[in-house]
């Protein structure tokens, strides 16, 4: 039903935790499954430098959660700006249609930290 | 290590079963129907077997009905008694925590213009007698009430409800049917149809180390039943169609060492199921059993993990080995979440965090030695992921639970 990088990241989440005194902060909630994702960032000259993630809910909100900050750290903030939920579901592998949405969360949670205005 | 805990959804055969099957796939191919010597064993081999599942619930052989599993039997004894007695009362009374094939059939009843009640059972999952009384009128013919639920595992005052079933035919209701969905309780606690007072009563196979593919309804003698399936006299004019010999001799054999081994498995299995509740409980104080507690199957355990998803915890146990099962919403393609765990009056989040173990006669304490291990970690992983606040939470909630 999930694919294996999913399974893979719920099994082993990356970057969980939170940064202290970070740039910026994406708490972002799905209203509809209470899914939710809490991203702190830390970025120097026009670069995201670390990402620290926690997250709640159900397999791929905590899988895309956990690979986005993977597809972050290290990346320029323009680089930032065209990472589109595509990323994040070509980074997960299959994602069953309903579950589309959490790719939705993440990049919420990635607009918010780094203070993109969408 | 592979750690099966899944074994409500369905059960390995035990190699006794695989072993009495082999010999119907090839050598022994005889239609139970036909004259020669070929059909004569397999005519033999279907009667020997209907004879072990009657004792196993201590039932006249004759009184045993060959279908394809429990889905079947049950969609048999409602609809077959619902048919049956249509001219007598169009009234049916089940439960909220019905399985499916029991809960489906009622809904297709009702577009038929049957009356179907459905009962409320309470937090610990038990349906109350007064309920049940209240819910018989005139027109009842059918109440069905399962044995074990799939879910919780808790036990149904069945015997007390055959006492307010024999009440209302003493008051004149002759056409009033009794029915249970056994498949959950076969092989984990003692089941005899007389003691519980049924009249039609459904096993399967696939839960108790037998094959998947085939069942049995108990019915009661004397008992009209509608067929679904019609094409012939088999099962006494009960269920046509060619028999299933290899899975009717699997279930047979499964039958003879759930009856001979009943006590020595509910032993192991209740053992077993109390250490991983207690580990559980231990580790993470507000794990919360659901279902009652006492009225229970050895063999399931039903718990809550507060914050966390339970189709999250079951994937990250899937990938080190342990297969469980979930009442989460999301579980399975299905959004609905368990409508039983839901008629407990469990909260969205109590069902989300929700996770079943459901152990076999086979479950070794190595294997829930290491479940207890991974999940541990597991569960400590998944919480450690849960930004700030939430986990206040979850703590005032554990809190306030241990609160008298």
């Amino acid at each position: 039903m999930y694919s294996p990088q999913i399974a893979e990241h719920i099994a082993n989440p990356r970057n969980v935790g939170e940064l202290e005194n970070p740039s910026g902060i994406g708490d972002v909630t799905n209203e509809v499954c209470l899914d939710r994702i809490r991203l702190t960032v830390r970025i120097e000259d026009e670069r995201l430098t670390d990402a620290r993630v926690k997250a709640s809910g159900c397999p791929p909100t905590i899988a895309a959660a956990s690979v986005l900050t993977e597809l972050i750290i290290g990346r320029s903030l323009r680089e930032l700006d065209s990472l589109t939920r595509k990323d994040i579901a070509g980074a997960l592998g299959h994602l069953p249609p309903a579950k589309a949405h959490c790719t939705a969360l993440a990049i919420d949670a990635l607009r918010a930290a780094v203070g993109f205005k969408r | 290590m592979k750690v099966y805990l899944d074994n409500s959804a369905t059960t390995a055969m035990a190699a006794e079963v695989i072993e009495a099957m082999l010999p119907y796939f090839s050598d022994e191919m005889g239609n139970a129907q036909s004259v020669h010597s070929f059909g004569q064993r397999a005519k033999a081999a279907v009667e020997k077997a209907r004879r072990e599942v009657a004792a196993l619930i201590n039932a006249p052989p004759a009184e045993i009905v060959f279908v394809s599993g429990g889905t079947e039997a049950d969609n048999l004894a409602v609809r077959g008694i619902a048919e049956a007695h249509r001219d007598y009362g169009r009234h049916i009374i089940t439960t909220k925590i019905e399985h499916p094939a029991v809960l489906a059939t009622c809904e297709s009843l009702e577009g038929a213009g049957y009356r179907v009640t459905y009962l409320p059972v309470s937090r610990g999952g038990l349906v109350s007698i007064r309920d049940v009384r209240k819910a018989i009128s005139d027109d009842t013919i059918l109440i069905s009430v399962m044995l074990a639920n799939n879910e919780t595992g808790t036990i149904q005052p069945i015997e007390e409800i055959a006492g307010v079933v024999a009440e209302a035919r003493a008051r004149g209701l002759d056409h009033l049917h009794f029915h249970t969905d056994a498949v959950q309780a076969i092989g984990k606690i003692s089941v005899d149809v007389n003691r519980l007072g049924v009249d039609l009563l459904s096993l399967s196979g696939h839960k108790i180390h037998g094959p998947k593919g085939i069942g049995a309804l108990y019915v009661r003698k004397g008992t009209r039943l509608t067929k679904l399936l019609h094409g012939g006299h088999h099962e006494r004019d009960r269920r046509a169609g060619t028999e299933n010999v290899p899975g009717i001799v699997g279930l047979g054999k499964a039958a003879e060492l759930a009856r001979t081994q009943l006590d020595e498995r509910i032993k192991r299995m209740r053992k077993l199921r109390d250490y991983l509740e207690q580990q559980m409980i231990s580790r993470f104080p507000d794990v919360r059993v659901n279902g009652d507690g006492q009225q229970r199957v050895p063999n399931v355990s039903n718990v809550t993990f507060g914050g966390i998803d339970g189709e999250s915890l079951l994937i990250a146990l899937d990938l080190k080995g342990i297969a469980v099962s979930t009442g989460s919403a999301c579980a399975s393609g299905s959004l609905e979440p368990s409508h039983v765990l839901q008629a407990l009056g469990l909260m969205r989040d109590e069902v989300r965090g929700s996770l079943r173990f459901s152990l076999g006669a086979y479950t070794t304490q190595q294997e829930i030695d290491y479940a207890v291990s991974v999940l541990s970690q597991t569960v400590a992983r998944l919480r450690e992921m849960i930004p700030a606040d939430e986990t206040e939470s979850v703590e005032a909630v554990a809190e306030s639970q241990s609160k008298p």
